[in-house]
């Protein structure tokens, strides 16, 4: 089912494109608070002891407003990463052998700093990645991204909610499954996806209230449908959970759908999922250089605490944020259901 | 006793029947999740059937819980609904076909 493009909760004053109601918002569900849940399966609270991950958001600006961003991203959004927030990311990579700088937004490659941070973060030696919703590669201005891709061997993980036209357009807006097979044969032409170094990745979301069904199985669905009906390739299938905040928040409230979905989180809690969430190995990056524990904090507005540096800046006079106490709230269940979500999909077999 | 035969709320009850004879819902659950493992079908496709089988056997907590299963492993309303139908096909066709006894008979015993 298409659906008319819905304007960010930022631009219509909506209550929810403040953090603290959404928060509010949460705990009137009644869900116990995480931390519990986690001490209740024997579970310490949750520890960063590595960063192996650099996650950095470059801003909120994207060319479309998905049904279920936890960003509230939008062409409208303003806020992106200038120049010298971006040098200290590049000097922060300098300064501490990450393995992987993951570039997420909005449409990161919308942002100026985009092509500066995988370029550096590529000479440096660090694998890359790029968060792409696919139709921002046949945007006129980005005619030679793929190239650009190509070039610093960028990994690319875009985002595919389901291989019918109907499922993608209804989460991401109409014509746009349309638009992500044209920019996905645009990769495979470039020689992504074909299993040698250019590595193109798949998200799937679900399209509704519910949890993503088996990684596994879903990639073989994926893999055949997009291969014998649209003569696409990719490497791997992430399955990722949709987190209850800002615009997916907004959905289940208007849907009637809250209690069930935060219900559901709670009853799927897997302890084994907690032990692999992306926290524990990631940093996130705000596009003003806030540090938080993972992006979903970020959108929240709660940054790094427990006594961690809280900015770029901080993090770089002080040289070390590790081991960090990870902060938490009633959301992180979206990352701790069934088999478990990040941004490398599923976390428990 | 409930004022319905059916209730949403005995679904997750299910295991109750595990209750006075441990060992066949021990042997149950492990042939039905085996069934529904990925194999030669996918999750969404075996979600798919059991779907088209819930409607032939009217079974609202199956309805219930494989379109759920159905949507979870990808499918979308398109495909539900044609799994329905091949469902209300089968039971039509299954009717009509029965129709040849009737004939047999008629056929027997008319003049």
């Amino acid at each position: 089912m298409a659906r008319i493009p819905l304007p960010t909760l930022q631009s219509r004053s909506h209550p929810l494109s403040v953090p603290a109601t959404q928060l509010s918002v949460l705990a009137a569900t009644g869900v116990p608070r995480f931390d519990d849940v986690m001490s209740s399966h024997g579970r310490e609270p949750l520890e960063s002891s590595a960063i192996e991950v650099l996650q950095v958001n470059v801003g909120k600006l994207c060319n479309q407003t998905c049904a279920h961003c936890h960003v509230d991203a939008g062409p409208d959004r303003r806020e992106v990463m200038t120049a010298e927030t971006a040098a200290q990311v590049i000097e922060l990579l300098r300064r501490h052998p990450i393995p992987t700088l993951d570039v997420t937004g909005g449409a990161p490659e919308l942002n100026p700093q985009f092509r500066f941070l995988a370029r550096e973060a590529a000479a440096l030696g660090r694998r890359v990645i790029d968060r792409c919703n696919l139709s921002v590669l046949l945007l006129p201005a980005q005619r030679d991204l793929v190239p650009f891709l190509v070039e610093h061997r960028v990994e690319v993980t875009a985002s595919l909610p389901s291989f019918r036209a109907s499922g993608t357009d209804a989460q991401r807006g109409e014509g746009i499954f349309e638009k992500s097979l044209e920019a996905l044969r645009l990769l495979n032409a470039a020689g992504y996806g074909r299993g040698g170094g250019l590595v193109l990745n798949l998200v799937h979301n679900p399209v509704g209230a519910f949890l993503p069904g088996d990684q596994g199985s879903l990639e073989r669905d994926y893999r055949r449908e997009l291969s014998e009906r649209h003569g696409v390739v990719f490497d791997r299938l992430f399955t990722i959970t949709n987190m209850p905040i800002s615009r997916f928040l907004d959905h289940l409230e208007r849907t009637g759908n809250l209690q069930r979905y935060m219900h559901l989180l709670v009853e799927a809690f897997n302890p084994r999922a907690a032990d692999g969430v992306m926290c524990r190995t990631y940093l996130s990056v705000g596009w003003d250089g806030t540090l938080y524990d993972c992006d979903f904090n970020q959108m929240l507005a709660m940054p790094t605490n427990h006594g961690a540096p809280q900015t770029l800046g901080a993090l770089l006079a002080t040289g070390g944020a590790l081991p960090r106490r990870v902060v938490t709230d009633r959301h992180c269940f979206g990352c701790t259901a069934g088999a478990g979500s990040s941004c490398a999909g599923a976390v428990a077999e | 006793m409930s004022e319905t035969y059916y209730c949403p709320h005995d679904l997750p009850r299910f295991g109750e029947m595990g209750k006075e004879r441990p060992d066949l819902w021990a042997k149950f659950l492990e042939y039905y999740n085996s069934v529904f493992a990925d194999g030669a079908l996918t999750a969404r496709e075996k979600a798919l059937i059991a779907v088209g089988v819930a409607h032939a056997v009217q079974c609202p907590y199956c309805i219930d819980a494989y379109t759920q299963a159905s949507l979870q492993n990808g499918a979308d309303r398109e495909q539900l609904t044609e799994a329905v139908h091949v469902a209300c096909a089968i039971r039509g066709g299954a009717s009509l076909v029965h129709g040849v006894q009737m004939r047999n008979v008629a056929d027997k015993l008319g003049m």
